[in-house]
């Protein structure tokens, strides 16, 4: 502690004058249900990492070290150790992560906090996350899953839908999005008929298009899955002549869903996570053919890994309790847009004492406590096929 | 004309779907129960027996697609399922042969053979999928509906649209008449009489001289008629997906030990109980009061007994209150 006191007074008495080598924590699920994605996800990380560390340009010429902790996604006590070791044996000043909701929690709460160490998470999505206390020291470039809810409200809000009847996936993802989306409708002066689960993979889904039926609206909205669930409620909807509008978050929006219903289904809406930003284009070029760029995640966990160390730069430190207060500046507003591949360009402005504006690979846009904003690609479907109309 | 409406909506969204639903349960139900009845087990490979039927039947559909045989209006399936019955009947026999009869041999008690056909189920279920893969796959390529719903309206001027799918139709026709041959040959026929008497008594029954293991063919034999052509009817009306077949199952046991385990009248009233109790008691009320009752007292809230969620708990809701009541099903069967 006394070392990392002086360092870091050291560090901010003569900002210009030590490189330094910095590590950074790669704190995500490599083992665990999300292992298949934690793959790409690392490297992504670790791609931005080595980008700059090569660039030089980082407070005088400081490398970066990526050093891998294992979040499993599910174990809270297994991560907490993961978290405590990159901090109180590599010392590393900052970590990427964690990936599932659940232990990026643990993490925050028992480690982070405690340390004062930044976090920025690249996959927590839970909406719990938002309001979890976080002394300004966590971050995370998904948006929250209630981000949708809200957006897809305002999209039927705006075509002047007053009543919908709306049915949900029985799991996490379609219960948040249900109710998400039932408090911003709601809030929109909108009415919501009736709020009605179904469960996947079921033999019949005739109970439940009889109740939406009854109940009425002028859109079935329906939160699930275009090859499970979800489709059978849409199918049962269209034979019954119960609805013929439908609205359809990202689960629905799928290849799946115009090949079942075509241009049935003409008419209908929907939206999911997608933005127009050159970002992602970008990144495929930075990346080449080192790992699948498209991969879920793997450019938040880029722009996770970009956003520490442009704050570090901003601030003029790689102490976490002082490059904390810089993170949201360089991701939002003004200043020069930075995307994938730029990061040298954004460290030498950022070293001139200019501003930037860190878009990357997946349009970063921090809101309220630290979180994306999320951009959404707003479709409706045409002659059979999804058309996209506009991104919000 | 409300009444009308009413009764309209009543029959589009409870009594035709229930009723379609009902057949498909029903006939699984009486493979079951035919199985428990004779062989003395309850066999849980029954589901996917129904997916393996309908995957032949999917396979030799698109072959005749291909050679541009059809039937149309009526779905090329029809045309198959014969075929479809045939392997699966054949893929049945050869199962026993290899593994239910030797622990038949051994006298191996009923739940051992429960375990027995768990594995063939899980070996079916890997068949399946490796055959035909794990996704959806549609094949219905009929006339889809007898009524269309818009057209229904038009047609009669009323607010209130009736759906009524061929898929639909042709389940309950074809249950019909599976249930009525089933009956005939299990009552009048000299083999279904020996059936019935070899369920009755076993010992008995092979002292009058009856063959035990041509029983046993042939109830495999109507096992595989019964599986398939409701895994054919049942993918027509919905989709085809092999996990689809396997949740199923639940259904189709609550159905048969409802009805009575062993007892083939008791499956089939059994697939309705369980299909209408599932529909009514979580549909919303709303339309149907709003038509019929006068304007003052016309229902703001859904008047929904149970929400959709709790679909799952009415069936077997009643499976626990019949088993309390009346552990042999609502007709004699066998207590379980």
């Amino acid at each position: 502690m006394k070392k990392l006191l002086l360092a870091s007074a050291a560090t901010m008495l003569a900002p210009a004058a030590m490189a330094e080598d910095i590590k950074l924590g790669v704190l995500l699920g490599f083992t665990g249900p999300i292992e298949s994605m934690a793959v790409n996800m690392g490297a992504g990380a670790e791609l931005a990492i080595q980008e700059v560390s090569e660039s030089g340009a980082l407070l005088d010429g400081s490398t970066v070290t990526p050093v891998r902790g294992d979040s499993t996604c599910i174990d809270a006590a297994a991560a907490t150790a993961a978290a405590e070791r990159l901090i109180t044996s590599d010392g590393v000043n900052g970590i990427v992560g964690a990936a599932c909701s659940g232990v990026t929690g643990a993490v925050l709460q028992n480690v982070a906090r405690p340390n004062g160490m930044v976090m920025i998470s690249p996959s927590a999505t839970s909406p719990a996350l938002s309001t979890a206390e976080d002394d300004g020291l966590f971050f995370r470039t998904p948006p929250s899953d209630a981000r949708q809810g809200v957006v897809m409200a305002e999209i039927l809000n705006e075509k002047g839908v007053g009543e919908v009847a709306l049915t949900y996936t029985n799991n996490d993802y379609g219960k948040g999005l249900a109710d998400s989306f039932q408090a911003a409708f709601e809030g929109l002066g909108g009415t919501v008929t009736i709020v009605a689960a179904h469960e996947d993979d079921k033999a019949d889904y005739s109970a439940e298009v009889g109740a939406l039926a009854s109940a009425g609206g002028e859109v079935l909205v329906v939160a699930g899955y275009a090859d499970r669930g979800g489709a059978g409620i849409v199918r049962a909807s269209i034979d019954t002549g119960a609805f013929e509008t439908f609205h359809f978050p990202d689960g629905m929006v799928s290849d799946a869903t115009v090949e079942k219903f075509g241009s049935e289904v003409d008419g209908s809406a929907g939206q999911l996570p997608g933005s127009d930003s050159p970002g992602a284009e970008k990144f495929a070029e930075v990346v080449g053919d080192a790992f699948d760029p498209t991969s879920i995640f793997a450019g938040e966990s880029y722009d996770a890994a970009a956003l520490i160390m442009l704050a570090m730069q901003a601030a003029g430190s790689s102490d976490p309790k002082v490059y904390k207060d810089k993170v949201m500046d360089v991701a939002n507003a003004p200043g020069e847009q930075i995307l994938p591949g730029e990061l040298a360009k954004g460290l030498e402005i950022l070293a001139g004492g200019g501003e930037i504006d860190y878009v990357g690979a997946t349009a970063v846009e921090f809101i309220g406590g630290g979180e994306s904003a999320g951009n959404f690609r707003e479709v409706v479907v045409q002659d059979g096929k999804f058309e996209t109309v506009g991104y919000r | 004309m409300d009444i009308l409406n009413a009764f309209v909506a009543l029959l589009n969204f409870v009594i035709i779907p229930a009723t379609a639903y009902g057949s498909q349960l029903a006939l699984g139900a009486l493979g079951v129960t035919l199985i428990y009845g004779i062989l003395r087990f309850s066999n849980f490979a029954h589901g996917d027996t129904m997916a393996f039927g309908a995957m032949v039947t999917i396979l030799f559909t698109w072959a005749f697609q291909a050679m541009g045989l059809s039937i149309s209006p009526l779905p090329t399936a029809l045309l198959a399922l014969p075929i479809g019955i045939a392997f699966t009947a054949g893929m049945m026999l050869l199962t026993d042969k290899w593994v239910y009869r030797f622990y038949r041999k051994q006298k191996a008690k009923p739940i051992i053979l429960v375990m027995v056909s768990l594995g063939v189920m899980f070996v079916l279920n890997g068949i399946v999928r490796v055959i035909i893969g794990v996704d959806e796959q549609q094949f219905n390529d009929g006339e889809r509906f007898i009524i269309k719903a818009g057209d229904f309206k038009k047609m009669t001027g009323l607010d209130e649209g009736l759906a009524f799918k061929t898929s639909q139709g042709l389940t309950i026709i074809v249950t019909i008449i599976a249930v009525i041959a089933l009956f005939w040959f299990l009552n009048r026929t000299r083999t279904g009489k020996s059936m019935r008497a070899y369920s009755d008594n076993e010992d008995l029954a092979l002292l009058s001289g009856i063959n035990p293991e041509k029983v046993v063919r042939v109830t495999w034999i109507l096992a595989a008629i019964l599986a398939t052509t409701a895994g054919v009817l049942y993918g027509l009306d919905k989709a085809f997906k092999p996990f689809t077949y396997f949740q199923l199952l639940l259904p189709i046991f609550a159905s048969a030990i409802v009805g009575g385990l062993g007892n083939p009248l008791g499956a089939i009233a059994g697939g309705y109980v369980i299909a209408f109790s599932e529909v009514m008691l979580t549909y919303a009320w709303k339309k149907v009061a709003t038509y019929v009752l006068p304007e003052s007292l016309a229902p703001d809230g859904l008047v929904q007994l149970l929400s959709t969620d709790y679909k799952f708990a009415v069936s077997f809701a009643i499976l626990v209150i019949v088993l309390i009541f009346k552990p042999t099903g609502l007709f004699k069967g066998k207590s379980v």
